[in-house]
C-alpha cells in the first residue's frame, strides 16, 4: 500500500502575516486581565495615593518652618516636597510591578500562559508594562491634583507633559528591574522584602525630602548618581516653569546636570535594564 | 446535552487535526507513529532522578493512561510534552511536530489540564475562557459560541458569570477542562484530573473524556487510581520511579499476569509466625503459583491460582490443617497485582515508600518559571 506520508518539514503551521493582530489580541486581553483585577480589588491603587499623601502633608507639616535659606530662590518647603512626592509615588508604584507575575508563577497561572500558543512571550511582560504605567501615571497625577489642592502648585501644559516623560521614563526602569527580581528570586516574600528595603532607602538618599547643599557629601554623592534624583529634579524645574533642556537642574559634586541629560540618563537606565533582564525573560518564558 | 461543535475549528488546531488524518494512514504501516512519541526522555531536578529514559508513543485517538505512585515522574513527563518543562535528553514529538525545536507549534495542538488548577480568582468563568480563548487568537464569534456549547457540555452554566473563587473543586475542574478544550485540540494532556474530586464531578469528567476519544481526540491522562485507568484508557505505562515499568491494554496486563487471585485472611489480625506455617503449607497445592504474604494487610495471604477449582483444595486443606478461616476472597487479577507483579510492591507501598524520598523544594523550583 502507497501511504502518502505527510511532509512534515512542510506542513508545520507557517508564520502567517496575522502575527500583529495576534500580538494586539493576546496583549490586550493579558492587560485587560490586570486592569480587571485593579478595578475588582482597588486596594493597591488607593494605598499607593494615600501613602504619598500622607508623606506630602505630615512632612510639609513638619519642616513647615523650615529655617530661611534652606532652600534655593526662599522656596516654601511643601513646594519643595511636591516634586519628591510625586516621584516617590511613581516609584513605589512600578517598584510592584513584579508582584503580580511573581503571584502568577507561584500559583502556576504562569503555566496556563506559557501553554498557550503565545505569539511572543513578550505581551506578557507589555501586559505588564501597560498596567504598572497606568498605574503609576493614574496615582502620580491624583498626588499632583493633591498637592495642587495645598496650595504647592501646578505646573502649566507643557510643564505637565516635561512632569509626565520624566515619570514615563523613570517607571519604565523601575518597571523592569522589578520585573526581573520577579523572575529572579525563589518567591514572594523575597521580593516583598527586596521592595522594603529598596523603597525608603532610595527616598532619603534623593532630593527628594532636602537639597543637595543640605546633605554631607558622601550622601550627596549618592542622591547625584540616584535616579530618583534624575526624576525629581526635573519635575521641580517643570514646576518652576523652567523648560529648557540645556537648563541647569542638579549641581552634582562631579558637574552640572542639565535637564537634557538627566531625562538621557533615566531613558538609559530603562533601555539598559530591559537589555540586562532580556536573558533572564528568555530563560523564564522560553 | 445537544451533539457539541466540532464542524468548526480554530485554525492553529485545524492544522494539527488536518496533519493527523494522513497520520492515521500512516498507523497501519508505521506502528510507530503516534501522536506523542516520547524517546529517551531524562530528567533531573537537582540531583534527584524524576525520568530515567522514558519512551512513549500514543497512537492517535486513544486514551492512554499513566499509572503510577506520586512521586513517579507522571507529572514532570506531563510538563514536557506541554512544553514547560525542558527535559535533560530526549526527543518530544507531538503530531509529527518537533516540540522541542518548535514548541509554539506544538502547542497550538494540545490543550493541557494542570494537577493544581491554577484559577484568578478575580476574574468569572467567562472571563477566564475568553482570556484563554484570545492567547489561542480565537476569534471572538466563535469563542463566545465555543464558550456556550463547552460550558452547557460540562454542566456549569449557572456558574459562568460568577468569580471562579466561589467555585468548587469540582467547577473548578471542570473550569479547566473547558479551557483547555477551547481551541479544540487534537491531543488533550490531562494530569490527575478527577483526584479529589466530588462524584458528580468525576461522573462528568469521565463522560467527556470518552465522548472526546469518541470524537477523535487523543487523551493522555495520568492517574494513581487504578481503577480510573483500568475504566478509561485503551492503553496504559505504569510508571515507577521515572522508568516504565510495565505497558501495554489493561486486558493483556492482566491477562499476561494469568491465573485468579484468592485472598485469604486466617483471622481478622493474624499472626506473622501463624501465616508464614500457612502460607509454606499452602504452596505445597498444585495449582496455587504463588503466596505472597501481606504484612501491611495483617498478615493476610495472596495467593495466585491457576484455575477457580483451586480455591476448594485451598479450603480442605485449611480445614485439615484446622486453621481458621476469617475470609477468603477470589478475584480476577486487577491493575494492582500487575504493578505489585512489576515492582514487587503494591501501589500504596510505592506510594509511601516515593513520598520519603521526594525533594519537594527542588521540585517546586523546577516547576516553576
Amino acid at each position: 500500500m502507497t501511504v502518502i506520508t505527510p511532509d512534515l518539514e512542510h506542513s508545520q503551521p507557517k508564520v502567517s502575516d496575522s502575527a500583529v493582530p495576534e500580538l494586539l489580541q493576546e496583549t490586550f486581553a493579558l492587560t485587560r486581565r490586570l486592569f480587571i483585577q485593579l478595578v475588582r480589588r482597588p486596594s493597591t491603587l488607593v494605598a499607593g495615593v494615600l501613602q504619598p499623601l500622607i508623606w506630602l502633608i505630615l512632612f510639609g507639616a513638619l519642616f513647615a518652618k523650615a529655617p530661611a535659606g534652606l532652600l534655593p530662590g526662599e522656596m516654601a518647603y511643601g513646594r519643595f516636597l511636591a516634586a519628591g512626592v510625586i516621584v516617590f509615588t511613581a516609584f513605589s508604584g512600578a517598584l510592584n510591578a513584579g508582584l503580580p507575575v511573581m503571584f502568577d508563577r507561584e500559583f502556576g497561572f504562569l503555566d496556563r500562559l506559557l501553554v498557550a500558543p503565545l505569539r511572543s512571550r513578550f505581551s506578557i511582560v507589555l501586559a505588564s508594562v501597560l498596567h504598572i504605567t497606568s498605574l503609576s501615571l493614574v496615582q502620580s497625577l491624583a498626588i499632583m491634583g493633591a498637592a495642587a489642592a495645598l496650595g504647592y502648585g501646578w505646573p502649566g501644559g507643557a510643564g505637565l507633559l516635561l512632569v509626565l516623560l520624566t515619570l514615563l521614563l523613570l517607571v519604565f526602569a523601575v518597571t523592569g528591574l522589578s520585573l526581573g527580581l520577579a523572575f529572579a528570586l525563589p518567591g514572594h516574600i523575597e521580593l516583598i522584602a527586596v521592595i522594603f528595603v529598596v523603597n525608603l532607602p532610595l527616598l532619603f538618599a534623593s532630593t527628594a525630602l532636602a537639597p543637595l547643599d543640605f546633605m554631607p557629601t558622601w550622601l550627596a554623592w549618592l542622591a547625584s548618581i540616584n535616579p530618583l534624583t534624575f526624576a525629581i529634579e526635573p519635575i521641580r524645574n517643570a514646576y518652576a516653569g523652567n523648560l529648557g533642556l540645556s537648563q541647569v537642574v542638579l549641581q552634582a559634586p562631579y558637574g552640572n546636570v542639565t535637564l537634557g541629560a538627566a531625562l538621557l540618563a533615566l531613558a538609559v537606565l530603562a533601555m539598559a535594564l530591559f537589555l540586562i533582564i532580556r536573558p533572564l525573560l528568555d530563560r523564564k518564558l522560553s | 446535552m445537544r451533539s457539541w461543535d466540532l464542524c468548526w475549528r480554530q485554525p492553529a488546531a485545524a492544522r494539527c487535526w488536518a496533519e493527523q488524518l494522513p497520520r492515521l494512514w500512516t498507523v497501519f504501516d508505521l506502528p510507530g507513529a503516534g501522536v506523542i512519541e516520547l524517546a529517551g526522555i531524562t530528567k533531573h531536578h537537582g540531583p534527584v532522578r524524576a525520568l530515567g529514559g522514558v519512551d512513549l508513543v500514543v497512537q492517535p485517538g486513544s486514551l492512554y493512561g499513566l499509572l503510577g505512585p506520586n512521586g513517579a515522574g507522571k507529572t514532570t513527563l506531563l510538563r514536557i510534552l506541554c512544553t514547560l518543562l525542558a527535559p535533560d535528553a530526549g526527543q518530544v514529538h507531538i503530531n509529527g511536530i518537533d516540540a522541542l525545536n518548535d514548541p509554539r507549534a506544538a502547542r497550538g495542538c494540545l490543550g493541557y489540564v494542570a494537577q493544581e488548577v491554577a484559577i484568578d480568582k478575580i476574574l468569572s468563568g467567562r472571563e477566564l475562557l475568553t482570556l484563554q480563548g484570545d492567547l489561542h487568537h480565537l476569534p471572538r464569534q466563535r469563542l463566545e459560541a465555543r464558550i456556550g456549547s463547552l460550558t452547557e457540555l460540562l454542566g456549569m452554566g449557572d456558574w459562568l458569570d460568577r468569580r471562579c473563587g466561589s467555585y468548587s473543586g469540582g467547577m473548578r475542574r471542570r473550569l479547566d477542562l473547558a479551557t483547555a478544550l477551547l481551541h479544540h485540540p487534537p491531543l488533550l494532556i490531562l494530569d490527575e484530573p478527577t483526584a479529589g474530586l466530588d462524584l458528580d464531578s468525576r461522573a462528568i469528567v469521565w463522560e467527556v473524556l470518552r465522548r472526546l476519544r469518541g470524537e477523535g481526540t487523543t487523551i493522555l491522562l495520568s492517574s494513581h487510581y487504578l481503577e480510573e485507568v483500568d475504566a478509561l484508557a485503551d492503553r496504559l505505562a505504569i510508571l515507577d520511579n521515572g522508568e516504565v515499568i510495565a505497558e501495554g491494554s489493561p486486558a493483556a496486563l492482566k491477562e499476561r499476569l494469568g491465573g485468579d487471585r484468592l485472598t485469604l485472611r486466617l483471622r481478622e489480625f493474624s499472626e506473622a509466625h501463624e501465616a508464614e506455617r500457612a502460607a509454606s503449607l499452602l504452596r505445597d497445592i498444585s495449582g496455587v503459583k504463588q503466596v505472597v504474604l501481606n504484612r501491611a494487610q495483617g498478615n493476610s495471604l495472596n495467593l495466585v491460582i491457576s484455575d477457580a477449582a483451586v480455591v476448594s483444595a485451598v479450603r480442605e486443606r485449611l480445614t485439615d490443617l484446622s486453621l481458621p478461616v476469617f475470609s477468603l476472597t477470589q478475584s480476577r487479577p486487577s491493575l494492582d497485582d500487575v504493578y505489585l507483579q512489576a515492582t514487587g510492591r503494591t501501589l500504596t507501598d510505592a506510594e509511601l515508600a516515593v513520598a520519603s524520598r521526594r525533594d519537594l523544594s527542588a521540585e517546586r523550583k523546577a516547576a516553576m518559571r
